[in-house]
């Protein structure tokens, strides 16, 4: 074990897993000299070559469609777009092509392609860097969207998505990066993509959530649980799609209640997906109402600090205070 | 540059054996696609379908300079370029009327044929999508030192999406085998390429944009495309890099089966139509002493054969429903933990 934060977790375990798989390439902007904006890649296109790391010019279609092209023909290309909120040009390669490869091959070629998306907000990016864009495309069959949140479930994920047949469009919480840290396992272990987790065990209610906003359910279990002894379970999908249906409904009918936050716009969320989930198929567990918690219907995370923030958390502590509530109900 | 359809600039003429290779081909292009208009005549090929009558030339010449294992990326107008690269007519003709022999087993029908053991890496219907991925498996190509070209046809209205820009840009940049083919057949659908695009020649006028040579070809001369296709299969082979062909040529149809074309000046069809590739190649050939009776048995065996594929594909049970659901995950289903 060693403690990692996010973003290092990720780092090591792609360098390792192209050390050890001449087929895997990483291309997207600013990748090569530069090692990406996160400098995930530093120093790597002297390590592995130019060949293996390439920088490409501007173009987000271009990208994915060359990298589908490369997965297509026996690489496993792991095209990187710069921010989430840049992926959108692409989006007509994910959804129409890659997705549907297999498909529309019928089962003749898959696409093992993996697309990474630094994604999320509260660092100050402001309109075009703060986006959640996990609910566009995890209404794509064909295509798998995770998005983990701790250092050890993205190492973990990462090595899944490599050796996926299928593409994975990997999501990496900004804010995760650098303030999640925790013990990572030594070793090419992988996390299975599909499985959601129980990240906090308890009996009183269920939260369901991912990315960032895990981790303020699980803070906010933490000190309902100090401050009124209320035990909350936290459940962490971790994979936006498929989604893992079973771990969410066993863990609802043993507590009887359920929460689901997110960070995205509410409206159409992946919680929305989640809730509609639970309310089908454990409505008659359920012994309270079922919330839901989402980000505000608005355009895009705006700018200035108390903005930001109220995107966030538009009252104070209102996940504790939603949790008390239901708990109490 | 090409000239267009100027004998003085034709090239050494070819020699016979590859002549005919190229007439029997555009010829079998040719009963597949009069059968298929049958059929959709007859209703029994359901929804839409874009025909390549007129267009034969470009499909047959690549075709038959490709080597087996290269790959071919093609747009929804793509049955003459899939048959072009050896698939059987009858699994794409039932694939047309949404049969379970179909090359999809109906999934795909007429936009969507795909058929990797003959290096037909998929015919596209979303314009420019497949300029990338092409460029893409050319990467591949590259750098497992394959060997092979990947040739990617499109048409003349793909070259005003940005993927065209960004595909184009990537694989000059790059130095990708891979030999970009523009059918431009002068109407983007239904409107005149020449009145959304800001020049003459929408894709040889921007080769230089990318640093390559302007191609431009005159499409329906069989001769001259075999020499273009070999030529820029060659530079992307020995490791020169890319080309962009525009082979200017003429759909005899309308855009899709709905399309009667009424848009286009009744002299200028007359003019493309004397101009037909297939009838013009007869001609020449005969006039270079092939003998009558060849070119006869030519016609009669595609004739023989695109009817035994269509009684092959009418024999065909409808697709089943129960392929829905099939190969939509590498484990050949769509379940999932639920």
């Amino acid at each position: 074990m060693t403690e990692k934060n996010v973003l290092t977790a990720i780092r090591d375990a792609l360098h390792d897993e192209m050390s050890e798989d001449d087929r895997i390439v990483l291309l997207g902007e600013d990748v090569g000299a530069r090692g990406g904006v996160f400098r995930i890649s530093e120093g790597w296109v002297m390590e592995f070559g130019e060949q293996r790391v390439i920088d490409t010019p501007l173009a987000e279609s271009g990208i994915v469609g060359v990298a589908i092209g490369m997965a297509l023909h026996g690489l496993l290309p792991v095209a990187e777009i710069e921010f989430a909120d840049f992926i959108h040009p692409a989006f007509d390669q994910i959804v129409s092509e890659a997705a549907r490869m297999r498909y529309r091959s019928n089962g003749d070629f898959g696409c093992p392609l993996v697309i990474r998306a630094p994604c999320g907000g509260g660092i100050h990016g402001a309109l075009y860097h703060s986006q959640s864009i996990e609910a566009y495309y995890g209404h794509v069959p064909g295509l798998k969207v995770v998005l983990p949140s701790t250092p050890a479930d993205a190492a973990g994920l990462l090595r899944s998505a490599l050796a996926d047949p299928d593409p994975v469009l990997f999501l990496e919480h900004k804010k995760c990066y650098r303030a999640v840290k925790g013990e990572v396992p030594d070793g090419r272990y992988t996390t299975p993509i599909g499985l959601a987790d129980v990240k906090r065990q308890g009996t009183d209610l269920t939260a369901v959530s991912y990315g960032y906003s895990l981790h303020l359910c699980l803070d906010a279990a933490d000190r309902l649980h100090q401050d009124e002894g209320i035990s909350v379970e936290v459940v962490d999908v971790r994979t936006i799609a498929p989604l893992d249906k079973q771990t969410i409904l066993s863990s609802v009918r043993k507590t009887g209640k359920a929460i689901v936050v997110y960070e995205d716009n509410r409206t159409y969320g992946a919680g929305a997906e989640i809730a509609s989930t639970i309310a089908e198929e454990a409505m008659f567990d359920l012994d309270g109402p079922l919330v839901r918690i989402g980000g505000p219907d608005i355009p895009a995370m705006p700018f200035a600090a108390p903005l930001e923030h109220y995107f966030i958390e538009p009252e104070p502590d209102h996940i504790y205070r939603a949790m008390r509530d239901l708990a109490r109900f | 540059m090409v000239d267009l359809g100027t004998d003085a600039t034709h090239p050494a003429r070819e020699a016979d054996d590859v002549r005919i290779a190229l007439f029997r081909l555009m010829v079998r292009l040719r009963v597949f696609e009069k059968r298929a208009y049958d059929l959709f005549l007859q209703n029994l090929v359901k929804g839409t379908s874009h025909l390549g009558l007129g267009q034969e030339a470009i499909a047959a010449a690549f075709g038959l300079a490709m080597r087996p294992d290269d790959y071919t990326f093609c747009t929804y107008r793509g049955h003459d370029h899939t048959l072009a690269r050896g698939v059987p007519m009858a699994p794409v003709m039932a694939e047309l009327l949404g049969r379970e022999g179909g090359l999809m087993a109906g999934k795909g029908g007429s936009m969507h044929l795909t058929s990797v053991e003959h290096g037909m890496m998929g015919s596209y219907a979303i314009v420019g999508a497949h300029l990338p991925i092409a460029a893409g498996a050319a990467w591949s190509a590259q750098v497992r030192g394959s060997g092979q070209v990947a040739v990617c046809f499109f048409g003349d209205g793909a070259t005003n999406i940005g993927a065209f820009h960004e595909a184009l840009n990537l694989a000059a940049i790059w130095k990708l085998p891979v030999v970009f083919v523009c059918e431009n057949n002068l109407y983007m659908e239904y409107t005149p390429i020449g009145a959304v695009t800001a020049v003459e020649h929408p894709a040889s006028d921007r080769a230089s944009a990318y640093g390559l040579e302007p191609i431009l070809v005159d499409g329906n001369d069989a001769d001259l495309m075999f020499e273009v296709a070999r030529a820029t299969i060659d530079r992307a082979r020995s490791g020169d890099g890319p080309s962009l062909v525009e082979a200017v040529t003429y759909r005899h149809g309308g855009h899709s089966r709905a399309d009667p074309a009424k848009y286009r000046p009744a002299s200028e069809e007359q003019e493309w139509l004397e101009r037909d590739p297939v009838i013009v190649y007869r001609a020449l050939l005969e006039s270079s002493g092939v003998g009558s009776g060849t070119l006869t048995a030519i016609e009669a065996e595609a004739e023989a054969e695109i009817d035994e594929a269509t009684e092959l594909a009418k024999a065909s049970p409808p697709s089943s429903v129960s392929l829905i659901e099939r190969d939509v995950w590498s484990d050949g289903g769509s379940a999932w933990r639920s």
